[in-house]
């Protein structure tokens, strides 16, 4: 049973687009996740200069000893940033359908503006089921 | 380890379908009506089409990213096949074939034998120089430009205008890298 703790979605200029707290004890109030998300876009983008590979485009997992944080990178520089209870497996393949969610229930939005929160109801709800299915 | 895209085929399967004669006539509708809303100006609506292409492209391109599960390309020869192999096959059902590069490999044609938005229509006189399917020009700029690469794209022969095939050129102009977000002197 996997335990995934939060969501968050982070644009190509660093500012928090998308924040969902699954469980009860991971709730962060929105404007220190703000602070963290760009946080996190500078050191994702620290950590492909530092890499000595060339190519690399920076981290994709963090592991702690009470959480796991997954990131995933599109190409068009959209940040999905996951965390969840340390060895959960299936992080990878959730975070690409949480892309796909993404491409089919916000940007398909008309009313939706690119970079900006996201406040489509049909995501919220498909995007709860698909972490219920998994939890 | 080479991405495993499929083939457009394979992607074009399980995406979402509507009747093709619905998209020609809804697109021929919505020409129709910029027309009128424009007066008959015909420069004024082909950009306006390839505006709208160009917004539909920078949203395109994120679907079509996490459907075909597609990592970067190397180059832009690579770019230019996904395009016309996977892009088109996903979204309009048919493929293009990718010819006549220059010396440097930046400029290449599209060959679409067959554009299902101009089934059924017809330019009259004093249309002739609207590009009509120009959205689909917006479509590639719109996209590519989410990826990092600025491009040209125009349609050089045009099977309403009386040519064989239809031919849209793609001109790569520059490869934008990533701006890093501690430049800001705020």
């Amino acid at each position: 049973m996997a335990t995934i703790f939060s969501l968050v979605i982070i644009n190509k200029s660093g500012g928090l687009i998308f924040q969902k707290d699954f469980t009860e004890t991971a709730r962060v109030d929105t404007n220190e996740a703000m602070t963290q998300a760009s946080i996190w876009h500078s050191l994702h983008a620290i950590s492909a200069q530092l890499s000595p590979a060339h190519g690399d485009t920076g981290i994709e997992m963090l592991e702690a000893d009470t959480f796991n944080l997954h990131c995933f990178l599109a190409p068009t520089g959209t940040k999905f940033v996951l965390t969840c209870a340390p060895r959960t497996a299936g992080m990878e393949v959730l975070l690409q359908t949480i892309y796909e969610l993404y491409s089919d229930y916000v940007l398909k939005n008309p009313f939706y503006e690119m970079e900006m929160p996201i406040r489509c109801a049909a995501f919220d709800q498909h995007l709860l089921n698909e972490i219920r299915s998994r939890s | 380890m080479k991405p495993s895209r499929g083939t457009g085929t394979m992607n074009f399967a399980p995406v979402e379908k509507i009747n093709s004669e619905l998209f020609t006539l809804t697109y021929g509708s919505m020409v129709r009506q910029l027309l009128v809303d424009n007066e008959d100006n015909v420069e004024a609506v082909n950009t306006q089409l390839e505006k709208m292409g160009y917004n539909i492209g920078v949203r395109l391109i994120d679907e079509f990213l996490a459907k075909t599960s597609t990592t970067r390309c190397s180059d832009f020869r690579e770019t230019a096949e996904v395009v016309a192999k996977v892009g088109l096959k996903m979204f309009l059902g048919v493929q293009a074939t990718v010819a006549n590069w220059n010396a440097d490999g930046t400029e290449c044609s599209l060959i679409l034998e067959d554009n299902p938005i101009v089934d059924f229509v017809e330019l009259p006189e004093q249309y002739q120089s609207l590009s009509y399917s120009s959205m689909l020009c917006g479509v590639f700029r719109g996209a590519l430009e989410m990826v990092n690469m600025k491009v040209e794209s125009w349609f050089v022969q045009d099977t309403l205008k009386g040519d064989e095939v239809n031919e849209i050129r793609l001109r790569l102009l520059e490869v934008v890298q990533d701006e890093y977000p501690f430049k800001d002197d705020e």
